[in-house]
């Protein structure tokens, strides 16, 4: 049922699928629709973490140990609380530089140091190239044991010739595969967003198969539809075996604590993390729910790994069949046969997925960190004319199959031996020791050149010594005694138990001492020495990278280069047409209309580099911008002072664009009050006219008729008094106008007096009856009071509030019609404050002019008739109760007539005397 | 001779000044106290002149102005303005309206009585 050609053809369907993804993910890319640029496929890109180690390993090692699997989860987990500072400062800084590697990143911070970044590649290869072969091993052994279904049977380690062994395929495979993912161009820091969307889809597929096993092999041990599991009880046997995992114990604690910092180390510094967390990043803010998503995800597939290995254990009791394979030999033992096929589908996509990615970005520091510069130096500093693009691209092809015929050699040869069993945690290790460099390099300026690659070195032997040397041991190709007794049989230096310290196991022996020693080294060959130019630069760029937004490399340069040769040397890597718009975009940014009219200073050659270090990385970029440019050596001195004026004009331009702010805001003030005072003059205009309109009004009628008194003395007797009696009150409203407009004038321009005293409303409302008892009485209206009887207290002026209210009363009295008025006064408390008002049952007001009538001179005619009066009794009314903290406002009644009513804030009734 | 004149104008005791001068030339006076139901009186009784305030309710002085000025049958009517707005530009607006004097408020009686005598001459 499951065949050799089925299994193939599932394998190249789904690997099909993957390149697929890539595929349409790059498509996308190149339209501006990234796929990639999304939290949630940034944190499943970081489960490449989880390789096929795991998927097959954790059973494994949870079988032998128990819950030992845990730490190289745990250490992530616990990592990733602190990705807010340490990862959010290694993205923004490889973004700024154009990082795009581990050995890169290392080499830019130390001074663009070319030995540095040789170095952590030369590390990097020796420590991963045997993780590779774990992979390697992995998917052919999955495959031949999948074959054999539905027996259960273990691979042995043939020796067959390369042409037929699975594995040798497997690596040509992924080698061809990995040069269509990764060196489709040359810019690495452009980000291969294809590799992205395979990656994060491969970390679903793994994720399933884990579960869906986990979820069987559960069902069966809670007898719910699941198969049948033998049962434990009775078998003294299997119960020791089970006993690890049944009675779970987290001694020996510093175990614990090492391998969860190694695991934490490793997230961010295997050259493959390194890849998809920081040079693949497409948004810092994705890291936000990297935080908790990666290890939500390391939690999903830890889940299950317990129940599996019980499950394993005691299905194959008899030992025979090895725990690694539990998650395959499971299906099959179990019969059943799709989910097998999908488990070696997960297992597939877990290897893939690490050699894809662990070998670009291999294939990137080989390129950019060793084999540049050593042509480089062949070249003399001066390159060939030739397309170096494509010959980077070729080195890195050629790099990527070396990597992966590396990998298959060490499987070929290390095979079934122990040193390809724990090279997880070892290949861990040897990462471990870019730990001191990398971190302390974004968090201490003090770091020098010597100081990180005697680190490494230190760390690096150590750990060659500690751990590798004695893995080789164990492998049988060095004599077993060397591990007891040190060399030359000086025990205290015997690889597993250095300088007398026993009891450790061996990979928290190595990682002790090697960390140790590679710390030691940093700091003390470091502190040898102040940092110069270069390396103080870089620090600034490094360690202050969460102050600035946007980190740039200050313009630290000086001497004579040619634009000109500085785009050919920029073309020849990254091609014609990238090269101009490149140079076209800097330009733009710097107000030049064309590259070529850029001035040949510090920050074009800056420029340069930068664009360069993206294809060739920091250190080469440098030589080789060197190659075409003059420059002269800058003092450390000078470089201070140049950051030094770097960061004063940035806190001048700071303070500039503070003052502009401000003489904005001034501008726009001075604006605003222009535009009130334009305003006032229009008011002040339309005052003047309107008292002008009112003024003339009554001496109009008062001329008339004391020329017509005067010119005929033969008038009748009686229309003499009515007209002497216009006269009178003519000069009345005249005399009343030029007190109101006084008295207005006075309140709106603040100098009226106020006298502030508690007054009660309940006595201003008699007072101003009183008042306007004779025009009430005359017109023969009545008045209703409807007044609370608690002393309605306020503060204010009670001779101001009486002219309110007989201005209220008034009004109301002139427009209630003659005989048949009635008004009504109610005083009643609303809320914190006292009502008063004022309701008549005249004609009522027009809706539309509610609130006009508080403007001055705005008088409600009455039946088309000029009401009298001078218009400004209400504008004043208003004037004064907004004065004292109220408000006034004009309504209709429900039935008829207009109601006029004004609130006041309550005073407490005990001050009133 | 007895003229028909219509006052129209909003402020009573202007009217009563304006209706006993007029009177007391011997003319026949009717009053309106807002500028529609002045025009209203000018369609329906046809005076020989009309004294005409600005600032009024409803249809303002100009507005009654041009309506009668755009209506031919209308065209004997002589129109004296008076107006408290004692500005030039209103005068001038007035008078391009087609009015056939323009006074300020407050006026003389004697130049009033005078201007219209002068205006009711030159309609026969």
């Amino acid at each position: 049922m499951i065949t050799g050609p089925l299994i193939i053809g599932v394998s190249f369907a789904y690997l099909g699928l993957l390149f697929a993804i890539a595929y349409w993910a790059d498509r996308r890319a190149d339209q501006g629709r990234s796929v990639i640029a999304h939290p949630t496929v940034y944190a499943l890109s970081l489960a490449v973490y989880c390789t096929a180690w795991t998927f097959y390993g954790s059973v494994g090692r949870a079988a032998e140990t128990g819950l030992g699997f845990l730490p190289i989860y745990l250490g992530p987990t616990l990592i990733a609380l602190l990705w807010g500072s340490l990862l959010l400062k290694m993205v923004r800084v490889s973004k700024a530089e154009r990082i795009t590697s581990i050995a890169d990143f290392i080499a830019s911070r130390y001074g663009k140091s070319q030995a540095l970044g040789g170095l952590v590649t030369v590390i990097a290869v020796i420590g991963v190239v045997p993780y590779i072969a774990l992979q390697l091993k992995a998917i052919a052994w999955s495959f031949t044991i999948l074959q054999h279904y539905p027996e259960v049977r273990m691979p042995d380690h043939s020796s067959l010739s390369f042409w037929r062994d699975t594995a040798f395929i497997v690596a040509l495979l992924l080698a061809a595969f990995t040069i269509l993912f990764g060196t489709r161009q040359l810019d690495a820091s452009e980000r291969h967003e294809g590799m992205v969307a395979a990656i994060a889809f491969e970390s679903i597929v793994k994720l399933t198969a884990f579960l869906a096993v986990g979820l069987l092999v559960t069902l069966g041990f809670l007898g719910l539809n699941g198969p049948e599991l033998p049962s434990v009880v009775g078998d003294e046997r299997l119960a020791s075996m089970l006993e690890p995992l049944l009675q779970p114990s987290v001694a020996p604690s510093q175990d614990w604590f090492a391998i969860s910092l190694l695991a934490a180390l490793a997230v961010m510094l295997l050259p493959r993390q390194f890849q998809v967390a920081v040079v693949e990043n497409s948004d810092e803010r994705h890291l936000r729910r990297a935080v908790w998503l990666f290890p939500l995800y390391l939690l999903l597939i830890n889940l299950f790994v317990i129940p599996i290995a019980i499950a394993g254990l005691i299905t194959f009791p008899e030992g025979g069949v090895d725990a690694d394979t539990f998650m395959l030999t499971l299906p099959i033992a179990f019969e059943q046969p799709w989910l097998a096929l999908l488990v070696f589908i997960g297992g597939l996509s877990a290897a893939t997925g690490m050699v894809i990615v662990e070998t670009i970005a291999l294939s990137t520091m080989v390129s950019n960190d060793l084999v540049l510069p050593g042509l480089l130096r062949r070249w003399g500093g001066r390159p060939p004319a030739a397309d170096l693009g494509r010959l980077l691209l070729n080195i890195r092809r050629g790099a990527i199959v070396v990597v992966l015929l590396l990998g298959y050699l060490y499987y070929r040869f290390a095979g079934e031996a122990y040193a390809l069993v724990s090279i997880g945690l070892i290949s861990f290790v040897a990462v471990a020791q870019f730990a001191p460099a990398v971190i302390g390099g974004l968090y201490w300026r003090g770091g020098t050149r010597e100081g990180a690659l005697a680190g490494l070195l230190v760390g690096f032997l150590v750990w060659m010594y500690t751990l590798l040397l004695p893995s080789f041991a164990k492998s049988g190709w060095l004599p077993p005694v060397f591990m007891e007794s040190g060399p030359g049989g000086v025990d205290i230096l015997a690889p597993l138990a250095l300088f007398g310290l026993v009891g450790w196991n061996e990979i928290t022996h190595g990682l002790f001492w090697s960390l140790t020693a590679n710390v030691g080294a940093f700091i003390l060959i470091s502190s040898l020495r102040d940092p110069n130019a270069t390396e103080a630069a870089q620090a600034r760029i490094f360690v202050d990278a969460l102050r600035q937004r946007h980190p740039t490399s200050a313009p630290l340069w000086r001497g004579s280069a040619e634009i000109a040769e500085l785009m050919a040397l920029a073309e020849r890597f990254l091609g014609v047409a990238r090269t101009r718009d490149a140079f076209a975009n800097y330009a733009a940014s710097r107000g030049v209309a064309a590259p070529t009219e850029l001035p040949a200073d510090a920050g074009t050659v800056v420029f340069a580099e930068t664009l360069l270090s993206g294809a060739i990385g920091s250190a080469s970029a440098r030589v080789m911008v060197a190659s075409v440019t003059e420059e002269e050596t800058l003092g450390l001195d000078e470089v201070l002072d140049i950051l030094d004026e770097a960061s004063q004009i940035r806190a001048y331009s700071h303070q500039l664009e503070q003052k502009s702010q401000a003489l904005e805001e001034a501008t726009a003030e001075l604006r605003a009050a222009n535009l009130r005072l334009t305003e006032l003059d229009r008011l002040k205009d339309d005052f003047m006219s309107s008292v002008t309109h009112e003024l003339r009004t009554p001496l109009a009628s008062i001329r008339a008729f004391s020329e017509i008194l005067y010119d005929d003395p033969e008038i009748p007797l009686e229309q003499r008094k009515r007209f002497l009696g216009i006269l009178v009150s003519e000069t009345e409203r005249l005399s009343r106008l030029v007190n109101q407009v006084l008295d207005l004038a006075k309140i709106e321009s603040g100098h009226a007096d106020w006298r502030t005293e508690a007054v009660a409303l309940q006595q201003v409302v008699e007072q101003a009856i009183a008042a306007t008892e004779q025009l009430i009485e005359d017109r023969g209206i009545q008045v209703r009071l409807d007044l609370d009887s608690r002393p309605a207290v306020v503060w204010g002026d009670r001779d101001r509030l009486v002219q309110v209210l007989v201005n209220l009363l008034s009004n109301a009295a002139k427009f209630a019609p003659e005989r048949t008025g009635c008004l009504e006064v109610r005083l009643f408390p609303v809320a914190a404050c006292w009502r008063v008002c004022v309701a008549d049952n005249g004609p009522g007001i027009p809706d539309d002019q509610l609130d006009l009538v508080f403007e001055k001179f705005r008088q409600s005619s009455i039946g088309g008739h000029k009401p009298a009066g001078t218009g400004l009794g209400l504008p004043i009314s208003r004037q004064i109760i907004e004065n004292l903290g109220g408000h006034i406002w004009a309504e209709n009644r429900p039935v008829k007539g207009a109601n006029l009513c004004f609130e006041l804030p309550a005073h407490s009734a005990e001050t009133l005397d | 001779m007895s003229k028909r004149i219509l006052i129209i104008d909003d402020e009573p005791n202007i009217v009563i000044s304006l209706e006993f001068l007029m009177m007391r030339e011997g003319h026949e006076v009717r009053v309106a106290r807002d500028g529609e139901s002045g025009l209203a009186a000018v369609r329906t009784h046809r005076p020989d002149l009309v004294v005409l305030d600005v600032m009024m309710p409803k249809l303002d002085g100009f507005a009654v102005l041009e309506a009668v000025r755009a209506d031919p049958s209308l065209a004997g009517t002589r129109i004296l303005m008076l107006t408290a707005k004692g500005r030039e530009a209103e005068q001038n607006k007035g008078l391009a309206l087609g009015a056939d004097a323009y006074m300020p408020k407050p006026f003389s009686t004697r130049s009033l009585v005078d201007k219209v005598k002068e205006l009711l001459a030159t309609a026969d």
